[in-house]
């Protein structure tokens, strides 16, 4: 299957792991990645607080190009799923935007990764690459923010409790767990700004995964993954709580489960250790 | 104890109509059902709630919304955009009263938010694609000086030794579209 492919500037950087574990499951799934030509920053969380003309043109050149190709597009991070997201809906609207002269066909659906794998390939197709069950592993699975709010603009189905990541561990093996905050903020890029108020946003999401029974917590999202992932040194010395609780990108435990022999190198760019964690439960 | 006196406010329209010329948000229709508030996750770090910040605008109460805390503590989640019965999106009418503080000059509450901002707009501009090792030691020295930037060098090298950092920009020059998008918007970093 051939797909358009938006990946972002942070899985070239920060998030690299992803953009790794993205890139070798998708081609043990037989689907084919076709980058986007010339790609540029989708705006982010920066260009729609500065200026919002500026953020729906640097995303809609991006569709621009994908229109012409025709292709739909699948895009792993949450923000550029947003922004791309708005995007579409001002190029669908006709409304003029700057630079952007292209006539918009529209015939291409823009969509994140997770809901990729899940609804355009599904279970059979996950299923016949399992290799590895993932046996033991207690997960809850965090969508976060972008993945599907506002739904008049991400066309979620389900905006409080999505479901495709879930499906997608289910079907690996895992012991998924239930929980009410798959869907709630891990504070963005205030971990810069303002981190003391984004680790009490992270430490809530660490004390409502381990309230709903969970031993590790998958993200979708490499701002989510990087906030969960970075500070647990921290945020347990601030609040005399002991956190220490591996964060995987979805896309990562798809990898373990097929067998993948990355994986490891992927994990140990993690700064929450999550090697031995998985070598305890006898899945690494 | 005395008890305090109800304040008095003469309602000016001039403040709601410029932020709804901007936004495109209707935010006369908010009957302050509170949905917003009860669902902001930020609201523990907020000095005006959500609702309170739309009856603000309603009312012309210009300089209090400008110099909150709340529109820089907000992280865009969108929650009070997903629920509110009306239909009005406050995300975005937060990212409406961000660009007015910052265009009329406004000082920042939470000062190292807009210089975030700044930065991260600075490189895209500049590389077409961001460039976060640069975005994030431009932030660092600008918010917190070369003590700040010397603080996070431990950071720093960690993340480097852990393969997480681009050391050099994408091979990719913003294209003459890019440029031209930054040029008719007029963003700048």
């Amino acid at each position: 299957m051939d797909v358009s492919y938006y990946p972002g500037c942070s899985l070239g950087g920060t998030a690299r792991e992803y953009g790794e574990s993205v890139e070798a499951v998708a081609k043990t799934l037989g689907v084919n990645l076709a980058e986007l030509p010339d790609w540029n920053c989708c705006g982010s969380s920066s260009a729609h607080v500065t200026n919002d003309e500026l953020a729906v043109a640097l995303a809609a050149r991006n569709l621009e190009i994908a229109d012409r190709i025709g292709l739909d597009v699948a895009v792993p991070c949450a923000m550029c799923f947003s922004r791309l997201k708005v995007a579409e809906k001002a190029l669908k609207s006709g409304k003029e935007i700057a630079g952007i002269s292209h006539k918009y066909q529209g015939n291409l659906h823009v969509k994140h990764l997770v809901d990729f794998f899940w609804e355009d390939l599904g279970r059979q197709e996950i299923l016949a690459k399992l290799k590895k069950p993932l046996k033991g592993l207690n997960p809850v699975c965090y969508y976060g923010c972008l993945i599907t709010r506002p739904p008049s603009i991400t066309d979620a189905a389900n905006a409080e409790d999505p479901q495709s990541m879930d499906n997608i561990l289910l079907t690996l093996g895992a012991n998924v767990k239930n929980w009410s905050y798959k869907t709630d903020c891990c504070g963005g890029s205030l971990i810069l700004t303002l981190p003391d108020i984004a680790h009490k946003l992270v430490q809530k999401l660490f004390d409502m995964a381990q309230e709903a029974g969970a031993d590790c917590i998958v993200a979708g999202c490499p701002m989510c993954h990087n906030n969960l992932d970075c500070c647990q040194k921290e945020i347990s010395q601030a609040s005399g709580n002991h956190y220490d609780i591996p964060i995987f990108f979805f896309t990562e435990l798809m990898g373990l489960a097929f067998g993948d022999q990355s994986v490891e190198t992927w994990l140990s760019r993690h700064e929450t250790d999550a090697i031995s964690f998985l070598k305890q439960k006898g899945l690494l | 104890m005395a008890t305090k006196s109800p304040e008095i406010v003469v309602p000016d329209s001039s403040f709601r109509k410029q932020v709804e010329a901007l936004s495109g948000q209707k935010i006369s229709t908010c009957f302050q059902c509170e949905k917003c508030t009860n669902g902001c996750p930020l609201l523990f770090a907020m000095d005006i709630p959500p609702h309170k910040m739309m009856r603000s605008v309603q009312l012309g109460l210009k300089d209090r919304a400008l110099n909150s805390d709340t529109i820089w503590v907000c992280a865009s989640c969108e929650t009070c955009t997903t629920r509110c019965p009306n239909g009005i999106d406050i995300a975005h009418l937060m990212d409406t009263l961000r660009q007015i503080a910052q265009r009329e000059g406004f000082k920042a509450a939470k000062k190292f938010v807009p210089i975030f901002h700044s930065a991260f707009v600075g490189s895209m501009k500049r590389w077409g694609r961001v460039h976060e090792m640069e975005m994030a030691a431009l932030f660092t020295l600008k918010s917190s000086g070369l003590k700040g930037l010397m603080e996070q060098k431990n950071q720093g090298l960690e993340m480097l030794r852990k393969g997480k950092v681009r050391i050099r920009p994408y091979r990719f020059r913003p294209s003459k579209q890019v440029r031209s998008i930054f040029k008719k918007a007029g963003g700048k970093g």
